[in-house]
């Protein structure tokens, strides 16, 4: 047997008094697809960066070809064929595709003149090369997400490597867009080159990868062929626990009145004729394809359709939600899907997040009462179970999961009758997700709290809900309980409506 | 995203190109004194320095930073330029530029220390260095004007130079000035740089990520020296440059330009977050604002709206990049 493209043996990296990576042993072999998994905050990146030269490890080795790398830097890793590419993508967005694609070898040969004809037939090359249709004069800011990655693919091929390292390459797309990228990476195998893929999601890595590594607390918990391991499986190597689908198991009063009555809901072109019903302590679920509308009827009873027509009927009263400002006094709060753009202030801490809403209900003759809005901010930072020390830490040294506790916890403070979850635990690892979800169930439960929760993770509504509504093109095509349906069954609906 | 802004959007001397167009067909049309050759001439003497300087200060907006101490980094090399000249009786115009570059060469990579191992703001760096070079050369060198009388013969008769004259309607004589084919010269020089070498593609990737930049190998350290380095001898070029053109060598000329400057820089479509923007643009930029505040007395309107004119274009630019770039900070 040859020996493997690339093994880490025994290797250790701390940072301070961080252990970053502890005895990790690892090996992937020639144009093999291994999947790197581990929680936030488990080496995963640390790892990357000790295989791509930018940490020299603390102790144990690493080899290539079975021979041993005495100093990898990052150059010499991009000459032993070792290319990365961030989740960032370190593109440049003012510069057009061709240009992006082009500078790295450009600068790898010395040149110190720019022919934009070159430039343009280095792209061209490139772009053919990965099989893909990029507009070569487009500046990169304009591609969507999916196109940037395909550009950074392209310019990691460029330099024929053996093996193309991907950190989290999922986190921001599509369902449709990972079926694409996955077929890119299937492609890329068949070259002959490895890939090591980095992720936390655990339907990705069953369905692209071919070896498992679990790494968690930067040690190997567990590690093998992918067919030795189911989700199960992975979520205890990775958590350390067993996290048991409990599901929600509650029954509604027979007699309790509705919460939220929905008729007739339509907005052209969008939504059309939806009628539903929540009951206090109801947790539904919504799926659907893209563009089945799911995001609209948030909208719309958020109060950022001011368009519809139908009626709306909160704990028996007729509304109008035509401004958000109306769905938040009726009681309505909604944690929007891209929570880093949307849900938070990036540059403020932890306590004027949880405030954020809050500020008006908090303030006498325009002053808020800074003693009652610490103490609130503090009391919801314990109730969420926020993994600070204290609220006035920046918002983004909290990891995704607690990202999302914050903006929870901000909506709760409010004292909301119903909760309008926007794929509440995207880009948040498995511990995490568990904590959020019961959260939720606990909240439903408790306080009699309404939720419409809209994802596309089925086990999560199948975990989770009461019920599960499926849109499609904007209309409501089904309204089944939990316990006459199953994530195979929602699934394979889903797939038929494809 | 419509056509236009895209157009707009990859072509940012569109927009400015046609706000001049304009801008020129509106006060032509006020008063037709604007379209003789003398009026010509004259805004397009008048167009040189803040157009180099605006070269200067586009080569730093690229690199996603502002340079504020330009004004002071001519002033001092046109002073103490001119001031050795008298003092070491040297007239040749050769030695003097390359002096009055030299300083500013030199000025430019202190600023570039502080940008690149102190890590600091760059607004805040070029103010500091700014007032402090004002202060010295105000303090130390001399605060006398020197006057036409003092003035080297040769430098004047350098600026003098007329590329060529027509004679107007009135039988007099309209010259243009030289010295817009040595705006030319420099603009064609750092438009190769920035266009064609990989100094100047480092500048816009620098502009676009620092991060990004070095990982895909450009040399940061050479880059932000090469910037701030080259935007000080582009302002000691021009610094000298104006003291000959207005025949007197003041320490305390130029005060407030910076704001001009950014103006013109701004309006010819670079973005204020860096890594776009172009010579073209930049001097037709330079050209507009030239045309729109030198017109003001033509127009019938009082001088003293030219600073409220300034602002004004100030913020309308700047507004109009950041609304153009508005996905990029998003
Ligand atoms: N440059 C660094 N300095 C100090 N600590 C670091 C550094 N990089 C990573 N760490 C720490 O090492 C651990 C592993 O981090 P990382 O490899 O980024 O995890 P992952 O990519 O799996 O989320 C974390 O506790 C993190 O805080
Ligand atoms: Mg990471």
């Amino acid at each position: 047997m040859t020996a493997p493209l690339i093994e880490l043996r025994h290797v250790g990296k701390s940072f301070a008094a961080v252990r970053a990576l502890e005895d990790v042993s690892l090996s992937i072999g020639r144009g093999e697809i291994h999947c790197l998994a581990g929680e936030n905050g488990s080496g995963k990146s640390t790892l990357i960066k000790v295989i791509s030269g930018v940490w020299q490890p603390d102790q144990g080795e690493l080899l290539i070809d079975g021979q041993r790398i005495e100093s990898m830097t990052p150059r010499a890793a991009i000459t032993h064929g070792v290319q990365v590419i961030y989740q960032d993508f370190s593109l440049f967005g003012n510069l057009s595709v061709a240009e992006n694609l082009a500078l790295s070898s450009e600068l790898q040969e010395g040149r110190k003149l720019v022919s934009w004809r070159r430039v343009r037939e280095i792209a061209r090359r490139a772009i053919d090369r990965l099989g893909v249709d990029l507009p070569l004069d487009a500046l990169v800011e304009t591609l969507p997400t999916s196109g940037k990655q395909l550009v950074a693919i392209a310019r990691a091929l460029m330099s024929d490597p053996r093996l193309l390292i991907m950190d989290e390459p999922t986190t921001a797309l599509t369902g449709r867009e990972v079926a694409a990228l996955f077929r890119v990476v299937r492609d890329i195998q068949s070259r002959g080159i490895a890939v090591l893929f980095v992720s936390h999601k655990m339907r990705e890595m069953l369905e692209i990868s071919e070896r498992l590594t679990v790494i968690r607390s930067g040690r190997v918990v567990a590690a093998g062929p992918i067919s030795e391991f189911d989700e199960a499986a992975i979520t205890r190597a990775m958590t350390g626990q067993e996290i048991a689908a409990e599901g929600y198991r509650w029954k509604p009063s027979p007699n309790a009145a509705p919460l939220l009555e929905v008729e007739n809901l339509t907005i052209p072109g969008q939504l059309e004729d939806v009628s539903l019903r929540i009951l206090p302590g109801e947790i539904v679920g919504v799926s659907g394809l893209l563009g089945s509308g799911r995001t609209e009827l948030a909208l719309a009873l958020f109060g950022m359709q001011p368009g519809y027509t139908g009626r709306i009927r909160i704990a028996g009263q007729e509304v109008r939600l035509d401004s958000v400002q109306h769905a938040i006094e009726h009681g309505i709060a909604y944690v929007p899907e891209d929570r880093l753009t949307e849900g938070l202030f990036l540059a403020q801490t932890i306590d004027r997040n949880m405030l954020a809403t809050s500020l008006g209900r908090l303030s006498r003759a325009g002053v808020v009462q800074s003693g009652r809005a610490a103490r609130d901010a503090a009391g919801m930072i314990r109730e969420m179970a926020i993994a600070t020390p204290t609220g006035d830490r920046p918002v983004t040294q909290l990891s995704g999961g607690n990202q999302q506790r914050v903006v929870i916890g901000r909506w709760l403070l409010n004292d909301p009758r119903l909760l309008i979850l926007n794929g509440p635990t995207v880009g948040v690892d498995v511990g995490s997700k568990s904590g959020i979800h019961r959260k939720i169930r606990e909240l439903a439960r408790a306080r009699g709290l309404g939720v419409l929760m809209i994802s596309d993770d089925l086990p999560e509504l199948v975990e989770n809900c009461n019920r599960i509504l499926v849109l499609h093109r904007g209309r409501l095509v089904s309204d089944t309980p939990v316990e006459a349906t199953s994530e195979t069954a929602l699934g394979e609906q889903l797939a038929a409506l494809a | 995203m419509s056509g236009i802004a895209n157009a707009f959007r990859r072509h940012p001397e569109l927009m400015v190109a046609a706000v001049l167009v304009l801008t020129v067909v509106t006060i032509g049309l006020v008063n037709p004194v604007f379209w003789q050759p003398s009026n010509l001439f004259s805004l397009l003497r008048a167009s040189v320095v803040t157009g180099i300087l605006g070269l200067a200060v586009l080569l730093v907006m690229l690199s996603g930073g502002i340079d504020v101490s330009f004004p002071a980094f001519a002033i001092a090399a046109m002073y103490l330029t001119v001031k050795a000249m008298i003092a070491w009786g040297f007239d040749s115009i050769l030695p003097a530029f390359a002096m009055a570059t030299g300083i500013g060469l030199l000025l430019g990579l202190v600023n570039a220390v502080f940008v690149h191992y102190l890590r600091m703001i760059p607004l805040i760096v070029t103010l500091g260095t700014g007032t402090a070079v004002r202060g010295f050369i105000l303090g130390v060198v001399g605060t006398s004007q020197i006057n036409i009388d003092q003035m080297p013969p040769k430098l004047i008769d350098f600026a003098r130079t007329q590329l060529f004259s027509v004679t107007q309607a009135d039988g007099s004589q309209a010259g243009l000035s030289a010295m817009v084919l040595v705006y030319a010269v420099v603009a064609l020089l750092i438009h190769l740089l920035l266009r064609h070498t990989m100094l100047g593609r480092g500048i816009y990737a620098l502009g676009g990520g620092e991060e990004a930049a070095r990982r895909v190998g450009f040399n940061i350290r050479q880059t932000t020296f090469l910037i701030y380095g080259l935007a000080g001898a582009i302002a000691g070029f021009a610094g000298l440059l104006h003291g000959a053109m207005i025949w007197t060598a003041n320490p305390r000329d130029m005060v407030g330009l910076e704001l001009d400057v950014i103006a013109a820089v701004v309006l010819g479509g670079a973005s204020i977050f860096g890594g776009r923007g172009t010579v073209i643009g930049t001097i037709l930029g330079g050209l507009t604002l030239v045309v729109i505040t030198n017109s003001l007395i033509i127009l019938g309107i009082d001088t003293t709206w030219q600073r409220v004119v300034v602002g004004l274009i100030v913020i309308a630019a700047t507004a109009a990049t950041a609304w153009r770039d508005r996905k990029r900070i998003a």
